[in-house]
């Protein structure tokens, strides 16, 4: 099968779209598949319709790729394409409206308030801070609304480090969301969209090694360890796997993606946000879910191209 | 499962991170490395790169040089070369190390592969895990990867003005000292630092070569820019200053001709010399000998002084726009070097902004920058950045800087109805310049006084 693998793109999370996409070219080789790099640039369009190709794959993190766009003009050009559909792209991208469908649908999430910087300069909008602060508490996760990788993300622990770390989520987007911190361990889930219905694979818990899961953690071999399965009580394994196909469901989602999830020190578990393209690098956490369920990355790869919509 | 390709596959992280060796460890991939891939893209105005304007060199020189290397010498060209490299090529290192008054004999030098050669070898024969480096702070990034991937402790000391800080140098080897440390070597870049753009004096130059005396430190001295000065007269280098043996002397054509020749060279005290000879015949065998041809005859041909003289005319126009674009586009509260020569400017905004965010937040507007933090290892240099000023036209450095300045503009105020601290209308007179994590304290110098005497 002849398939697009569309990386890099404009987006910042370029170099983790690369590192994805060369090892995924890899699999597909192996597959027998005939990969095509696609750059995804200015001439995606006639490129695409040029190659003519029987699948996309798409391997794009941030900006474009993440935020739906891709996915409504290969629907426009008919081309099958893997993961979720361009509405689900758009609701999980934006971190706060899908916490609102989150909220709405009757799922979990920690609290949280969202900054517009057009807002901030001219309605004084960040003068609502000691109001967020009294109402999230300290100290407070400070993100930007879209990118999923941790760049931009800040710990502000009290009123004095917020406007540092606004400042610093505000460099990656227009708009920054302040969520209350939630003390606990760092879960993922990551559901594949099967035919009979959404499975969830087991849950890969996060151990930063650092302070915090930050950028370089997430995509440096060593910096961060992963336990999959994630060392939990069977039944907070079953809730969190519930949790997360019924996330999945909420949105819509196709094909494959990861739930992040925060497991409280109560034992209380609340969704943080949906990744629909998540990174499939050699650090990971979705190949490693998909290996502890006996799936392998070549197999996980042909089971994307499967499930790519509509079907190839 | 029984398929390689395929079972194995998934495992691949453990299998290979077990073989890497422990000197790896400190070859990692880091969000401004990311960020870093995507300053590629074309239509992003870029002043983060060294990059030499190579489009300066005259196409038909370049065709005549090596029609007469076709002509006479093809199959000694293409053949190898001493790994100490070719004796016209060594005369001409002899030459040009002449016009910044270095006397050398062509037997002193070996010609590398670059002056990042040059930085590999000496740490390969001096280096030993746990080894002590002092450089300066904020210092060449390029340097510190080659240093680490020796495992050498690598251990800054700031820079002001005048280059770095001798007394802030003399209590840090007092303090390595204590924790019975002894470094092997200072890397200093004299002339017109990377990335600081700053001189180290004349002052400091002696104080620096008496330090290692006393001690019996090994100096590294780093040469790229000395024939790129604008303004001012030349400094003797630490090599000439010497008396006692102690500089190795790194020299490159990059800045000065090309950097994709890769030709550079080392001088050093002659036992030394022989093992930098040894670890470079071990690394490469030899350097380009198409290269050291071409070098030679156009060293030979007599024009280069006059094609470096029409670089530094360019550079420092380029130089001169940039700093009037600071001057202009930046908001109180920020600072910058005013470099005498060399490549760059050291720019630093106030401590609240972080300039790898701001790199993400100038992609967006297609505008790059080297943020600071890569010129330390010790995630110091948070609010500074690194501009170059000798890869892009006089245009584009003015339109870069343009938007620079109105991103900067934007935190501030952004900043400013936060804190409560600067009413929008006032930015420029409201914002304190912000004193507390400045790493490096520079003062901005009015353009004019510098723009004096020609080199």
């Amino acid at each position: 099968m002849k398939v697009a693998l569309l990386e890099g793109g404009r987006s910042l999370e370029r170099g983790v779209s690369l590192r994805t996409s060369a090892r995924v070219r890899d699999a597909l080789v192996r597959l027998g598949h005939e990969p095509i790099g696609v750059d995804a640039d200015g001439d995606l369009v006639p490129t695409l319709r040029d190659l003519a190709p029987d699948a996309a794959f798409i391997a794009l993190h941030g900006g474009d790729g993440e935020d739906g766009m891709v996915q409504e003009l290969l629907e426009l050009l008919g081309i099958p394409y893997t993961g979720s559909g361009p509405e689900a792209c758009a609701q999980t991208s934006d971190k706060s409206l899908a916490k609102s469908l989150l909220r709405a649908a009757g799922l979990p999430t920690p609290e949280s308030a969202t900054l517009d910087g057009e807002a901030m300069r001219e309605l004084g909008a960040a003068q609502a801070l000691p109001e967020i602060g009294q109402k999230l508490g300290w100290p407070m996760v400070v993100k930007p609304v879209s990118l999923g990788s941790a760049l931009g993300l800040g710990l502000a622990h009290n009123a004095d480090e917020a406007p540092a770390a606004m400042l610093k989520a505000l460099s990656y987007d227009d708009r920054v969301l302040l969520e209350r911190f939630v003390a606990g361990r760092d879960l993922a889930v990551a559901v594949i969209g099967e035919a009979a219905g959404p499975r969830a694979l087991p849950a890969v818990e996060a151990v930063p090694v650092g302070d915090s899961y930050d950028f370089e953690a997430r995509y440096e071999i060593g910096a961060t360890n992963f336990v999959c399965p994630a060392e939990i009580p069977e039944e907070t394994a079953d809730e969190a796997a519930r949790i997360a196909v019924e996330a999945f469901e909420v949105f819509g989602c196709r094909g494959v993606a990861r739930v992040d999830l925060l497991l409280g020190e109560d034992g209380s578990l609340t969704v943080l946000e949906l990744d629909t393209i998540p990174g499939l690098t050699q650090t990971s956490l979705v190949p490693l879910a998909a290996e502890a369920a006996g799936i392998g990355f070549d197999d996980l790869i042909e089971t994307m191209l499967d499930l790519s919509s509509p079907r190839a | 499962m029984g398929r390689r390709s395929r079972g194995g596959e998934s495992s691949a992280i453990e299998r290979y991170s077990g073989l890497f060796a422990e000197r790896t460890a400190s070859m990692t991939s880091s969000a401004m490395r990311d960020l870093m891939a995507v300053t590629e893209r074309p239509e992003v105005i870029s002043l983060a790169g060294g990059l030499p304007d190579t489009s300066t060199f005259p196409a038909d020189s370049y065709a005549a040089l090596m029609g007469r290397i076709a002509a006479g010498q093809l199959a000694k060209a293409l053949q190898y070369g001493p790994t100490e490299g070719l004796s016209a090529a060594r005369e001409c290192i002899r030459e040009v190390m002449a016009a910044e008054s270095v006397a050398v004999e062509p037997d002193d030098v070996i010609v590398t592969s670059g002056g990042q050669q040059a930085l590999d070898i000496v740490c390969k024969v001096l280096i030993d895990p746990g080894d002590v480096i002092v450089a300066e702070g904020p210092t060449y990034p390029g340097a510190v990867s080659a240093f680490t991937s020796y495992q050498a402790q690598v251990e800054q000391v700031p820079v002001d003005d005048d280059g770095m800080d001798t007394q802030k140098l003399r209590e840090r080897l007092d303090d390595l000292d204590r924790r019975g440390k002894r470094p092997k070597l200072l890397y200093l870049i004299p002339n017109f630092q990377n990335p600081s753009g700053v001189t180290l004096s004349l002052e400091r130059r002696r104080e620096v070569i008496e330090i290692a005396q006393e001690r019996e430190l090994l100096i590294l001295e780093d040469n790229p820019y000395g024939l790129l000065r604008y303004d001012g007269d030349p400094l003797p280098s630490l090599r000439e200053l010497d008396e006692d043996e102690l500089v190795i002397y790194v020299g490159t054509f990059s800045k000065i001709l090309s950097p994709g020749i890769r030709l550079g060279w080392v001088t050093a005290p002659r036992p030394v010399l022989e093992k930098l000879n040894l670890a470079k015949q071990a690394a490469d065998l030899c350097s380009s000998s198409l290269a050291q041809h071409f070098v030679a005859a156009y060293v030979a041909g007599g024009g280069w002084p006059e094609y470096i003289s029409s670089l530094r005319g360019i550079y420092r126009r380029r130089r001169d726009v940039m700093i009037e674009s600071l001057e202009s586009e930046l908001p109180e509260g920020a600072t910058w070097t005013v470099p005498k020569g060399g490549l760059f400017v050291w720019a630093t905004l106030p401590d609240y902004i972080d300039t790898t965010d701001l790199l993400a937040r100038a992609l967006r507007e297609n505008f790059a920058f080297v943020p600071g933090r890569a010129a330390w290892v010790d995630g110091s240099g948070g609010s500074s950045m690194r501009l170059n000023f000798s890869g892009a036209d006089e245009g584009e450095i003015r339109e870069g800087v343009r938007r620079l300045g109105a991103i900067v503009g934007e935190q501030v105020d952004l900043f400013g109805t936060m804190t409560g601290r600067a009413p929008k209308a006032a930015r420029k007179a409201a914002i304190e310049p912000q004193e507390g994590g400045r790493v490096v304290p520079f003062t901005p110098i009015e353009p004019e006084a510098e723009a004096g005497g020609a080199a």
